[in-house]
């Protein structure tokens, strides 16, 4: 006796753990491909936003021209700016990389200049009365204290880019997006449920392991708190 | 793709695309996209100002669900577009038209507006609020005459936000079938026409800075109230 095909994929359920076991190393490729565009992108931000707020925050006259420009950049919706930089990249992975980093470049370096500013006047004294000069007083002070503003916006950068990776499907390079994009095409419900969720699920352990680093990074805020 | 030649061809492509009265007529033209973008937004934003300002103002002034109204945007944030435009594709609201489109735009312009509007309420400095009622005001001339404009800064802020934010949801509804400008990139996608592409990019930028801009003056012009 054949059983008839009537399992939850011949059923097109929402919920279906036939696919789960089925297309296992799809989604485990679409898993790593989607970390992969996210963590590249905003460790790329972060090495651009930290130079530019520190620049910024020095050259007072700087500072208006970089905030009025990454409200430029956030404003454009995420579909055109991978659109806009087509002629540039192609359809390549480096173009979602590019979009990605533009944004989360724009929420970095606001925060981190924010945390910059928010260092009192009185400490950055006392640094310099005992003899610490401009780039210790950066490094070993400003740097230190601007950390929880920065890692806020370092959490707010990677939920974005870990959302938004979805949409680089229109080039091919969407992680988690493909899925869906292709799913959707396919009226397949399984698969764009499973990678909807394992798109937030990727957001949220990110935004928790990320707290966790600012947790054993800032040990002074506990302190001061116990 | 090598840099310089093919970059400055294709945007001259992408004039000649924009420049081509072709191209702006007719149910995929500019004009067409351009309204359905522009209804699309100004429509969603007023459901979404219906449902969301009304609980902030209340939470807000009652103090209450003070942990809900502020972390429903960092959620919303989490929560990929693009996901939740398939997924009420998928579901009976698909056959509806436009039905994804709108409730997508709504659940995403709900946030900003309600975290924004709740924060501005509970910033009122309390001590004016504490005079107001020893005045004899009731709670609802609080509301009124002393919390809601204290508070407005805050509320047209959430609104700027939502604003925007709905206009790169709705962008991103053309790669689900909704309308606007996004489907002018879609097609562009769909033909491999790279001018096509960078065409329909460059309007749905400038839309966007536009609306970001109409808000940035109305806040210009508005009367400062309470400057402190």
């Amino acid at each position: 006796m054949t059983a008839p095909p009537d399992d939850c994929l011949a059923r097109n359920e929402w919920i279906c753990g036939e696919y789960l076991t089925t297309r296992r190393h799809i989604l485990l490729d679409a898993v790593g491909q989607h970390l992969q565009l996210t963590a590249l992108s905003v460790l790329i931000g972060l090495a651009l936003a930290v130079p530019l707020a520190v620049l910024a925050r020095r050259w007072g006259w700087a500072a208006g021209p970089v905030l009025a420009l990454t409200t430029i950049l956030y404003t454009i919706p995420s579909l055109a700016m991978f659109s806009l930089l087509l002629p540039v990249y192609g359809l390549s992975a480096a173009l979602v990389v590019a979009g990605l980093v533009l944004y989360s470049l724009t929420l970095l370096v606001r925060n981190i200049l924010a945390g910059l500013r928010a260092v009192p006047e009185e400490t950055r004294q006392a640094a310099r009365g005992m003899g610490y000069g401009p780039i210790r007083l950066l490094l070993t002070v400003e740097l230190p204290l601007a950390l929880p503003a920065a890692m806020a916006g370092l959490r707010i950068a990677t939920v974005s880019a870990v959302s938004l990776a979805t949409v680089g499907a229109i080039v091919g390079y969407g992680g988690l997006g493909n899925l869906i994009y292709s799913g959707m095409n396919t009226f397949f419900k399984a698969q764009v449920l499973t990678a909807s969720v394992l798109c937030v699920v990727i957001a949220v352990v990110a935004d928790l392991l990320l707290l966790g680093v600012q947790w054993l990074i800032t040990p002074w805020t506990r302190a001061a708190r116990a | 793709m090598d840099a310089g030649g093919p970059g400055v061809n294709t945007l001259a492509d992408a004039w000649d695309w924009l420049t081509d009265s072709a191209n702006w007529a007719g149910d995929a033209g500019v004009w067409h996209r351009l309204t359905q973008h522009l209804v699309l937004t100004v429509v969603c934003l007023v459901i979404s100002c219906l449902i969301a300002l009304p609980v902030a103002l209340v939470l807000g002034h009652l103090g209450k669900g003070g942990a809900l109204a502020v972390n429903i945007s960092n959620v919303g944030r989490a929560i990929p577009t693009f996901a939740v435009l398939v997924l009420l594709l998928l579901t009976p609201i698909g056959k509806w038209g436009e039905g994804p489109t709108v409730v997508a735009l709504v659940l995403f312009a709900v946030p900003p507006l309600l975290t924004n509007a709740y924060v501005g309420m509970r910033e009122v400095d309390r001590d004016v609020v504490r005079a107001s009622r020893g005045m004899g005001m009731t709670g609802r001339q609080m509301l009124w005459r002393v919390e809601v404009p204290l508070a407005m800064p805050m509320i047209l802020n959430g609104v700027r936000i939502a604003a925007v934010q709905l206009v790169a949801t709705a962008t991103i509804a053309a790669l689900a079938g909704g309308g606007g400008l996004g489907r002018i990139i879609t097609a562009g996608f769909n033909l491999a026409s790279t001018p096509q592409v960078v065409a329909g990019a460059v309007l749905v930028a400038v839309f966007a800075l536009l609306v970001e801009g109409v808000f940035e003056v109305a806040e210009r012009l508005a009367p400062k109230r309470g400057a402190r």
